[in-house]
């Protein structure tokens, strides 16, 4: 039976990760990272005339990168699993409308890229499509507008808070060829312990983050160190060590293998990183830039990307609700060549 | 079924327990310090203007601070506008929010943000966004307060 | 001396908004709208033209004189027309203040673009 357990998919025909593409903005480039991703843009305008035309941009650009690596155009490909930060996700939507592919939008906040990839391994295993692709985006300018200030505004950010990763991810599934292979996915539930301060997304999203790991080991029967490398989306440093502990508190010692893709993008003495990255476009860059590469240069065979979303809105947030979060991880295999 | 996690009542007032340990302290001393420095400056910087418009422009110890104000206000939407403002703010805190030159900050970056919007939705509906509610409350509290003093005054 | 002052009592008003800033779940506008109120009621119990006779710029500058202002522009009206007097006098002070933010923002709007 394809399902394992309560929430995770297995994948019998093993779709292949055929390609990706990830491109980020400048603070992205200048850091630990930048050499790994596809294209830097240092306008953060993108040449366009405001922040959100910007963001559909780089969303467009990482799809194109990951087709035209393979030679494949948009006609080509059944279906998108598409979305971002924004309201009514219109970056998503209106580079769905440019490339003209069947779309999917999704709105997952930063668990998006592997909530879409997970889709896309399933349509494609299931036999609904030849290629799938998935693809998220987020720009730091969009997100502050809409759930905080607006970018000239002086107010001054906690060393809690986070900052949005500029850039956009994408990634071609397909039922053969050659790259890396998806074998599972876990869908995970919505949990929520109470934080409720949006300069703290990090300590929000850890528990979600801890559930949905915890259910991957139980549902698949595996241990921690049947995998090179597992890692969460966009903790951050003080999401991450909470979600250590949570772990430890369980019975499981994860150590070096676990890290968290907002500590990998940035440099902490990068200017205004404060706890790490977030935003759609971290775990997709990060996993879809760097985990790849690393991959292919063989220094990883299996991991687990766990991507972590905080499902607020600014309105749900002023009427004094709590931050409800989400994650869903992916297991992603070195693929033996076909 | 469960989640793995648990999510009742008493799991989540121990996760808000454990999640204070890592969450960093505010540095709290020296966020005053830089604040009072900030603050005392632009403060200072007003006290000359005052002087300025008293000496040089005749006005009053009453009526210069109109016209400091203006200067000031100026200034903070010049800030604003180059990108400097959002900097200082994030080393000065309150230094440089409290002063009338952090809401005219709050004004101009929201004007600017949301000229995407057009000059109309956007910069005219939206210039209020952050600073409104310091309007509101202030006469909201000036019509308060005048009210029960002059109450008070006919009893 | 009036300098000396200035700086220390602008200063002190910035150091209270910044403790509640960090010791409270206060945001921004909320710490704003408290001193803005604050200012007006210190105007109404008599304590806040002393503190700017006291220190200048160091009371006239920080947003709790936006308070003070706007009480007083109600209570001069109300002396001349009566109650009435409290909801045309209130903007009759202030003006500069909030107008100068106005247009300056708006033609800040047409030159300048959002750096983010």
């Amino acid at each position: 039976m394809p399902r394992i357990g309560k929430q995770t998919w297995e994948f019998p025909s093993r779709p292949v990760l055929l390609s990706a593409g990830s491109i980020v903005g400048p603070k992205e480039g200048e850091g630990p990272l930048g050499q790994d991703f596809d294209a830097v843009e240092e306008d953060m305008y993108f040449g366009q005339d405001s922040w959100e035309k910007a963001e559909r941009r780089f969303f467009e650009q990482a799809c194109e990168i990951a087709l035209k690596k393979v030679g494949l155009s948009g006609e080509e490909v059944n279906v998108l699993y598409g979305g971002d930060l924004l309201n009514q996700i219109i970056s998503a939507n209106f580079a769905a409308r440019t490339l003209a592919i069947p779309f999917v939008g999704l709105f997952g906040a930063c668990s998006t890229s592997m909530e879409g990839l997970a889709l896309a391994a399933l349509t494609v295993d299931a036999g609904y499509a030849d290629y799938a692709l998935a693809a998220t985006s987020s720009h730091h300018a969009t997100a502050e507008r809409q759930f905080r200030y607006p970018t000239e505004y002086g107010g001054q950010k906690p060393p809690s808070s986070q900052c949005t990763v500029t850039g956009s991810g994408a990634a071609l599934v397909a039922k053969t060829g050659s790259g890396p292979r998806i074998t599972h996915a876990t869908i995970g539930k919505v949990v929520d312990l109470g934080i409720t301060s949006p300069f703290e997304m990090g300590p929000a999203m850890a528990p979600a983050a801890v559930d949905t790991i915890l259910r991957h080991f139980e549902d698949t029967g595996r241990t921690p160190e049947e995998y090179d490398l597992i890692v969460t989306g966009d903790l951050a440093s003080i999401g991450h060590k909470i979600a250590v502990e949570m772990l430890e508190d369980q019975g499981y010692y994860l150590g070096d293998r676990f890290k968290d893709c907002g500590i990998l993008i940035y440099d902490p003495d990068q200017e205004e990183v404060f706890a790490g990255g977030s935003g759609c476009a971290c775990c997709a860059t990060v996993t879809y830039g760097h985990l790849l590469k690393r991959m292919l240069r063989g220094e990883l065979d299996r991991i687990l990307v766990c991507a972590t979303g905080a499902l607020l809105s600014p309105l749900s947030n002023q009427q004094g609700e709590s931050i409800p979060c989400v994650a869903h991880a992916v297991v992603i295999e070195r693929g033996e060549e076909s | 079924m469960a989640t793995m996690v648990k999510q009742g009542v008493k799991a989540k007032a121990e996760f808000k327990k454990m999640a204070r340990r890592h969450v960093p302290k505010r540095p709290v001393a020296a966020n005053v310090i830089k604040a009072f420095l900030v603050g005392g400056a632009i403060c200072l910087f007003g006290q000359f203007l005052n002087q300025i418009f008293i000496t040089y422009f005749g006005f009053t110890q009453k009526s210069a601070g109109n016209p400091t104000v203006a200067v000031l206000i100026f200034l903070a939407t010049l800030l604003t506008g180059l990108g400097v403002y959002d900097r200082l703010g994030q080393w000065a805190g309150a230094g440089s929010a409290v002063p009338v030159t952090g809401f005219a900050n709050a004004m101009a970056a929201a004007a600017i943000e949301h000229r995407s919007e057009g000059f109309v939705l956007g910069v005219g509906g939206q210039m209020f966004k952050v600073a409104g509610p310091v309007i509101v409350y202030g006469t909201v509290a000036a019509f308060v307060v005048a009210l029960i003093s002059q109450l008070l005054k006919l009893l | 001396m009036t300098y000396v002052w200035a700086f220390i009592v602008g200063g002190g008003i910035c150091v209270i908004g910044q403790l509640l800033l960090d010791l409270t779940k206060l945001t921004p506008a909320h710490v704003m709208t408290l001193l803005v109120c604050s200012g007006a009621v210190l105007d109404g119990l008599g304590l806040y033209e002393p503190l700017i006779q006291f220190a200048g710029a160091g009371a006239t500058v920080p947003i709790t004189s936006f308070g003070n202002a706007l009480v007083h522009g109600a209570m001069a009206e109300a002396q001349t027309n009566g109650i009435i007097g409290i909801i045309t006098g209130i903007f009759e002070v202030t003006s500069a203040g909030v107008s100068a933010a106005i247009v300056f923002s708006f033609f800040a709007a047409m030159m300048f673009r959002a750096k983010g």
